[in-house]
């Protein structure tokens, strides 16, 4: 569904993406993670239209996004933080989107609800806290329904309730055939999610594996446990403290 | 996209800014009229007033405005809609507030005391001056991410075209005053939309005979039909060009 060829990025001097190439399909729910700083971001936003690539291209259902828009209402896209117009309500915000997408197919308000949002609608964006903000995206990446679903950081700033819940929906879209990308920090969060596996480092991807063979070939149950296995075998030295283990890295290389 | 500019017209509205800003014209008009006794005389001192106000209001509530839809912006973004519609939502809503609120408060003053012709003329420089302010707030708020200093470039701007602009010319005037630069003179003015809008209502007026031998040159060139055409379509150049500046540079632009 989602095909990218070597595509790079600069911002000044900065190289935030490196030659990344990475191939997502259907019913695939990949979790990007890695330090900050090294990308997951950037790519993210080059999927969407909203950062450019310097080089490369980027395939959404064989759309080259260069020179369309219309791939966009595959995707369903839920922000880091999510930024809104302060002055709308946020009955208003939902309005506005169904009156600018005007799909005529079936609306996915099951957030909404279940996010008890209905009583709020009245309320002012500016008045909003972090984590309603964050209820409002998550609405509203699922709302249209789409085949592609981007979630940066989704738990973050979420209630254990509230994220409970998101968590139920994205496996419910997951079993539905849908494509789920998902960044996060939060690892132990992750493993009754993700199918696959990206790890990023400095504008690389170090590796992208299955998750089911990642535990396999580490011999761990936890995804964490899994990565750290990998990333102390890259080191070659397990016994070191963790803060010596970048400068290590950076020798080997 | 007619529902993109919905969306920003009715945000527009309810920022209230541009509700004051068609009073104070309504006021201003009126009073010039008012106060003048013969109609020439109101024409002249609202013709000053509309070109200092006008591009003051014009382009720093368009650079504000634009710095604070970022969010709406990106909003947008994510969603299947082209990024030069966006933008170009965001030019016509802006614009046709302004030329609304112009027509409604200096336009009506205008037809009722104004000779027919003079009138109308004003209306469609005061419509053009609007459009072009806007625009050039469109190009100054996305040469920069920093807020503060997209608004700097903002007023900076302005100053030159409403003052420091006519000082230049006033200087070069008194300088070469010994050589025959009046030809020069007129191709100098295309280089602000003010002063052009200006010339082409005095001329309207019959009051180029005030400025002398320049005014007799102006009026040679400004008075025909050929003039008019031209100095018609150099204010559109002012603002398609900065708008179409800022809609490349939106287009690659990061968010």
């Amino acid at each position: 569904m989602i095909t990218i060829q070597n595509i790079s990025k600069r911002f000044h001097k900065l190289e935030v993406l490196k030659d990344i190439e990475l191939e997502c399909n259907k019913g695939e729910c990949i979790a990007l993670i890695g330090p900050n700083g090294c990308g997951k971001t950037t790519l993210i936003k080059s999927i969407l239209g909203m950062v450019i690539p310097d080089s490369g291209t980027i395939k959404v259902n064989t759309e080259n996004i260069a020179t369309s828009f219309t791939y966009r209402k595959h995707i369903g896209y839920m922000p880091q933080i999510g930024r809104y117009p302060q002055n709308m309500t946020i009955g208003q915000i939902f309005e506005m989107m169904k009156e600018i997408r005007q799909t005529e197919g079936f609306l996915d308000e099951e957030l909404i609800h279940e996010f008890e949002l209905q009583p709020l609608f009245e309320k002012p964006m500016s008045t909003l806290s972090g984590g309603t903000t964050q209820k409002v995206s998550a609405a509203l990446a699922f709302l249209f329904n789409p085949d592609i679903l981007i979630l940066d950081e989704p738990t973050a700033g979420l209630d254990p309730l509230a994220s409970e819940i998101l968590k139920e929906k994205i496996i419910k879209e997951k079993n539905k055939g849908k494509l789920i990308l998902i960044t996060s920090h939060l690892l132990s969060e992750l493993d009754d999610l993700i199918t696959q596996l990206i790890f990023m480092q400095e504008g690389r991807i170090e590796f992208h594996q299955n998750v089911e063979a990642l535990k396999s070939s580490t011999g761990e149950q936890k995804i964490s446990k899994a990565i750290a296995f990998i990333l102390k075998n890259k080191i070659g030295n397990k016994d070191l403290p963790t803060e010596k283990k970048t400068t290590i890295k950076h020798n080997i290389q | 996209m007619n529902r993109i500019i919905k969306y920003i017209i009715i945000d527009i509205l309810k920022n209230k800014i541009v509700l004051a800003y068609t009073i104070m014209l309504a006021v201003l008009s009126w009073s010039a009229f008012g106060l003048e006794d013969n109609s020439t005389k109101g024409l002249l001192t609202l013709l000053n007033i509309i070109l200092l106000t006008i591009p003051l209001v014009a382009i720093l509530f368009t650079t504000v405005y634009i710095y604070n839809s970022a969010e709406f912006i990106e909003l947008l973004l994510s969603q299947p809609i082209a990024r030069k519609k966006i933008w170009l939502s965001l030019f016509i809503g802006l614009s046709t507030s302004f030329i609304v609120s112009f027509i409604i408060g200096t336009g009506i003053p205008l037809l009722i005391y104004a000779p027919f012709s003079t009138g109308s003329m004003m209306i469609l420089l005061g419509v053009i001056i609007s459009v072009v302010f806007v625009s050039i707030a469109f190009l100054s708020s996305i040469l920069t991410r920093d807020k503060a200093k997209g608004i700097g470039v903002s007023i900076m701007l302005w100053l030159y075209f409403a003052l420091l602009f006519d000082g230049i010319v006033l200087f070069l005037l008194f300088q070469f005053s010994d050589y025959p630069i009046e030809k020069i003179m007129v191709v100098i003015t295309a280089l602000s939309p003010v002063d052009l809008a200006r010339i082409l209502i005095l001329l309207h007026l019959d009051v180029s005979a005030m400025m002398g031998y320049t005014g007799a040159i102006f009026k040679d060139f400004f008075g025909t039909r050929i003039g008019l055409t031209i100095s018609l379509f150099l204010l559109c150049i002012w603002f398609v060009i900065p708008f179409w500046i800022s809609l490349i540079r939106f287009r690659r632009k990061d968010l």
